[in-house]
């Protein structure tokens, strides 16, 4: 395959097989931190406001972001996160928006002293009928590089993997009221959560 | 409570586990009344379906009484529900459209995983059976949680029996939505390859569509008469060359519309690695051609083509040449259990569809792992085994 130096199609840039497109989609960001890039879409079948609106108070994001223990706003800009990470550890950053439009775009980059450098952005964009498409763009440092990466995976942490699953659990939150599961009592849902 | 659990290949017990609970807003629990052995059961039984889990609880035919509800379920205590088999939110975008087994949110996130990386995009969830469709706990047990329990059940009035209308929650409306997908005009002549529950319910609601002909095609002589019962015509495979039957029974034109409710000879959701060991145990002994093939070949040119029977990987030697020279329409899916529930509820109470005929054979829940082996073994004569929780075990 021919790895050109330019985009020649009209695909998403974290869906480019060319070596140089982290660096283009780096470039979309507004602070780059890292070099590992997920982004992934969503089509949400409810109004972009109200989506908007439940993300921004980040408080709500460990409710369907399994690996978030919690984000505690510090002030209007900036919150502090903290992310379960394999081995039973957590990590922890803090995080400041870099730019945000209602109902359309909030972006952030973590703060210098993060244990996981990251940076991103959740697009919010009116699909008519069919309700929002809530694309998230993320770039970050994972822990321990390439093999930290890999034993991530193993443990089911990878940030691609993670970011899939959370976004399949916002879209379950936002259009049933609830987030699926299969456990049948308590105490198994209680253990699959842990 | 007591509970049919699956345990490996041929080992199915009744075990005792622990009551399931309300999780979710929208949760039910349903105390069991009956519930019915599928055939698509019988590949749990026999081991196919990879994703499966020791102690996971089977069944995804069932009906029974409202025991308790969550906040945002609409169902009273102590109404008699049945249950689709098909796990569907009601919110989402294809849910909206009565796409219900596309639905969006009936699996678990961690669950969509499997489907997607197969099929492309994740599909709804299914009660019982195995993880890659939700790992949802079945309904061949006491007591059932049924999430979406306000967009799911459907509510059967006093005086009708569980017998009449168990079967709302899979097996009729696949055979009804096989015949819709048939297309059917006045007038057709439409060939059904299978006569097992799904195969006989098509057979019924074809002719309720306005077939002038349904010709049946299987190899058990007791399903074959069934099939007679309600009007068909039939073909015996073991006895006769099918293609050729078909092609003169129909004046050399074949039939109008033709459906497989076979399936896979093995079937199930294959990943292609499984697909390559049953391949290498079971297909190379065999030459049968699956129904799907000979439909198509025997399929009049411009006919529709219609497929209710479960694939789920790949299929060998499909005459995709045949399909696109003759101009034929193709119609699947996993049935939209909760589109078609009302009306054909209706359509048994003014007695214009049967459904008891179907049943064999009646027993306690406490002997479903005889249940199974019964149905595994002799297809002919057992062709629908109902469970009741509250028979004593025989």
């Amino acid at each position: 395959m021919a790895d050109t130096d330019f985009q020649t199609d009209d695909a998403p840039l974290a869906t480019s097989k060319r070596s140089g497109a982290v660096d283009e989609a780096t470039g979309a960001l507004l602070e780059p931190k890292g070099d590992s890039l997920v982004a992934r879409a969503v089509t949400i079948n409810r109004p972009a406001a109200e989506l908007y609106a439940y993300w921004r108070d980040f408080r709500n994001l460990a409710s369907f972001m399994d690996n978030v223990v919690s984000v505690s706003p510090i002030d209007d800009r900036r919150s502090h996160w903290t992310v379960k990470a394999p081995g039973g550890r957590t990590v922890e950053w803090t995080a400041v928006i870099t730019e945000e439009r209602e109902n359309e775009l909030i972006a952030w980059a973590s703060e210098d002293g993060a244990d996981v450098p990251n940076s991103g952005r959740i697009d919010f964009r009116d699909a008519g009928a069919r309700g929002t498409v809530v694309t998230a763009t993320v770039l970050y440092d994972p822990p321990g590089g390439a093999i930290g990466k890999v034993i991530a995976k193993m443990f089911q942490r990878e940030p691609a993997i993670q970011a899939r699953r959370d976004l399949r659990r916002f879209k379950q939150l936002m259009e049933t009221g609830e987030i699926a599961t299969s456990s049948r009592t308590r105490e198994q849902f209680e253990e699959e959560k842990a | 409570m007591r509970a049919l659990a699956w345990h490996g290949r041929h080992d199915v017990r009744v075990d005792t586990v622990d009551d399931p609970e309300i999780l979710n807003p929208r949760d039910a629990i349903i105390k069991v009344t009956s519930t019915a052995i599928c055939g698509s059961d019988l590949h749990l039984y026999d081991g196919y379906i990879p994703t499966m889990q020791a102690g996971d609880i089977l069944g995804h035919e069932f009906m029974g009484e409202v025991v308790e509800v969550g906040a945002k379920s609409t169902l009273k205590k102590g109404q008699r529900v049945v249950v689709p088999f098909t796990i569907s939110c009601g919110s989402c975008y294809h849910c909206g459209k009565h796409q219900y087994s596309a639905c969006d949110n009936g699996l678990p996130a961690d669950n969509q995983d499997i489907a997607q990386e197969l099929y492309g995009q994740p599909m709804s969830g299914l009660f019982g059976y195995s993880h890659m469709t939700g790992g949802y706990a079945g309904g061949q047990a006491e007591y059932v949680r049924v999430p979406f329990s306000d967009v799911g059940p459907i509510v059967i009035p006093d005086g009708v029996s569980d017998e009449k209308v168990l079967f709302l929650s899979d097996i009729l409306p696949t055979g009804w939505m096989a015949a819709e997908n048939a297309e059917i005009e006045p007038g057709d002549t439409v060939a059904v390859w299978g006569c097992g529950p799904v195969g006989l319910f098509a057979v019924q609601s074809a002719f309720l569509m306005g077939a002038e002909r349904v010709i049946a095609i299987d190899h058990f002589p007791h399903r074959l008469e069934l099939a007679k019962r309600f009007g068909a015509e039939t073909i015996n495979f073991e006895e006769t060359a099918t293609y050729e039957a078909l092609m003169q029974m129909t004046g050399g034109i074949g039939p109008d519309a033709v459906i497989d409710s076979v399936g896979l000879e093995a079937h199930g959701f294959f990943a292609d690695n499984v697909i390559d060991q049953i391949k290498a145990s079971l297909m190379l002994g065999t030459d049968r051609p699956h129904a799907i093939r000979q439909a198509i070949l025997a399929c009049r040119k411009g006919g529709r083509v219609s497929m209710p029977g479960v694939y789920g990987g790949f299929v060998d030697k499909f005459p995709l040449g045949a399909f696109m020279e003759k101009g034929l329409t193709l119609k699947t899916g996993q049935t939209h259990v909760q589109h078609y529930m009302p009306a054909l509820l209706n359509a048994i109470m003014e007695g214009k569809i049967d459904t008891e005929f179907l049943i064999s054979h009646r027993m306690a829940l406490e002997d479903a792992p005889k249940g199974y082996k019964m149905f595994h073994d002799d297809q002919n004569v057992v062709t629908k085994v109902v469970l009741k929780p509250d028979f004593a075990a025989a």
